[in-house]
């Protein structure tokens, strides 16, 4: 009982510790790609570093909202990662405390602060940000219900370590269509709640078509870096999600010795940089979508999804 | 059906196969919903080799020669000479004419496509339970037969000759699709004739997609609903 419940907080301090890291890769590999050398991979370490260092200036016409939304986007990803098999494939000591559709609440909540906070601010560019967030939210959540009901359906759970198991037992239901449809609908679905680059440019700094980034413009030093931080831990554990509970389940930590789920770490790095890959040519290979597209962009991924349930309903 | 168990190596087979009528599936709903010409050209080739992957392992699962054939036919014809012939005739106006425009707007026909396919599903579902029928039949048949509304609903929506054109060609496809496993044994001669009749197709609307661009100045048939007295241009 206490070994898995050091399990658990070690996937916490493995999300806390990497999810800088593969923010800072990702960039780093996106400059390669333009024929650039690009930041360091440890600039997101100094980013944050230099942030937590500064003076935090916060407005006296915001509300106690606007300084408490930092600290929930800073905690919601951890909450989840305690929910999610992120090193082991058996579930830990708080793997039964909410199933998927618990971890997406949870993520959810941190996600309505910011938008909150964003308009809570006078800055005209926060609302604008905040209210095509919801947009690109409410256009997102059918898709996710649908996959969420599929995957749930297919293996007759909805806690995610249990999930993990029914692709690949046999190995013949990791090719199955409706596995392969999800995966693509989820693949969107992470594009579009990580501000990935079909849907918004997360390194724009035009205030006009920002998306997510225009909800963090009113923040500076401490508040600040928890935002960025908690952005990046987003990312990391819709990654984990992605790869550990519907991509590749495999490389996980089976034995219940320190050492197993150490090995595990390295990895999970490795899972996440095959990913990286992907993203990177995703994301410079398309160009930012128009607004009103995003529906089309999201509409293909509800399509998808909705294939992938009848196709696994009606199995003649 | 399920009464005997099945080899490791038949199971891998439909599951395949049911990947690729997956894969299959969605191309036909690209059809509806990609908005470049071009893309859809593309789209059509991929949905002819998925086509004919279908066929190949089709092929390999019911043990006859007639599949492997109509596979590498249906490759032959459709996912080459169809697009060089339309590329020949057609080349200025696909490369040209970026954006196509449509009857409904992205989403609603996307929403319509996609109720067109649950009904598919559902009707072939009686239809499976009246005949006897090997287990692919249970993947091809329903999204043949979705495949089917779906380049149904492409020819109605679209307003763009080649798009119309390609609406057209996928309902051939879907309908292949659905036949192959129903009727594996079909005589090839029947399958050889489909696939000249189909680049007699393509070749004639070519041509008369030609003329309309002479005549109009563009390919947007969508636009010529109204009769125009008077001698003409």
């Amino acid at each position: 009982m206490g070994r898995t419940l050091l399990f658990n907080l070690l996937q916490v301090a493995v999300v806390l510790v990497f999810a800088p890291l593969a923010a800072g890769v990702l960039a780093r590999l996106k400059e390669m790609v333009q024929s650039k050398r690009g930041p360091s991979v440890f600039q997101p370490y100094r980013d944050l570093r230099k942030l937590f260092h500064k003076d935090e200036v916060v407005s006296d016409q915001t509300s106690w909202i606007f300084r408490f939304a930092p600290y929930l986007v800073f905690v919601t990803p951890l909450l989840v990662t305690l929910l999610i098999p992120v090193l082991t494939d058996y579930p830990l000591f708080f793997a039964f405390m909410g199933d998927m559709l618990g971890g997406g609440f949870i993520l959810a909540l941190g996600g309505f602060f910011a938008t909150l906070a964003a308009v809570d601010t006078g800055n005209p560019f926060g609302p604008v940000g905040a209210s095509r967030t919801r947009m690109v939210g409410f256009l997102a959540e059918p898709v996710f219900m649908i996959v969420f009901f599929t995957v749930s359906f297919v293996a007759g759970s909805t806690i995610p370590y249990i999930v993990q198991q029914t692709w690949v037992t046999p190995l013949a239901n990791f090719f199955a269509p409706s596995h392969v449809l999800l995966l693509l609908a989820f693949l969107m679905l992470i594009l579009a709640e990580g501000g990935r680059i079909p849907v918004d440019n997360p390194t724009g700094h035009f205030e006009l078509a920002m998306i997510d980034e225009s909800k963090t413009l009113e923040y500076s030093g401490r508040g600040m870096a928890l935002m960025k931080w908690g952005g990046h831990m987003k990312l990391f554990v819709l990654m984990c999600i992605y790869l550990n509970v519907l991509v590749a389940p495999w490389g996980l930590a089976h034995e219940r010795t320190l050492a197993a789920v150490l090995i595990a770490i390295p990895l999970i790095l490795f899972k996440i940089l095959c990913f990286l890959l992907v993203l990177v040519v995703i994301e410079s290979s398309l160009a930012k979508l128009r607004l009103f597209r995003i529906t089309e962009f999201l509409g293909a991924a509800f399509v998808g999804a909705v294939v992938a349930m009848i196709s696994r309903l009606f199995a003649f | 059906m399920m009464t005997a168990p099945t080899p490791p190596s038949v199971a891998w087979l439909l599951h395949l196969n049911a990947l690729v009528g997956g894969m299959f599936l969605l191309t036909s709903f690209g059809l509806v919903a990609i908005r470049q010409v071009q893309g859809c050209v593309r789209l059509y080739v991929l949905q002819s080799v998925l086509l004919a992957a279908s066929a190949l392992l089709l092929g390999a699962l019911l043990q006859t020669w007639h599949l492997y054939a109509v596979g590498v036919l249906d490759v032959v014809s459709k996912a080459v000479l169809i697009p060089l012939l339309l590329r020949r005739s057609l080349h200025d106006e696909i490369h040209m004419r970026r954006e196509i425009t449509q009857v409904f707007n992205i989403p609603t026909a996307l929403l319509l496509a996609l109720a067109l396919a649950i009904t598919a599903f559902f009707l072939s579902g009686p239809m499976l339970a009246e005949a006897p029928h090997d287990p692919a039949a249970g993947v091809n048949l329903p999204i043949g037969l979705a495949g089917l509304f779906l380049g149904g609903l492409t020819a109605v929506a679209r307003r763009e000759a080649v798009p119309l054109l390609l609406g057209l060609l996928s309902m051939e496809s879907a309908a292949f699709f659905a036949g192959m496993a129903l009727a594996p044994e079909l005589p090839l001669m029947a399958e050889v004739s489909v696939a000249f009749d189909v680049l007699v197709l393509v070749f004639v609307v070519g041509v008369l997609t030609r003329a309309v661009h002479e005549r109009t100045g563009t390919t947007a048939v969508g636009a010529m609903t109204t009769l125009r007295e008077g001698p003409s241009v």
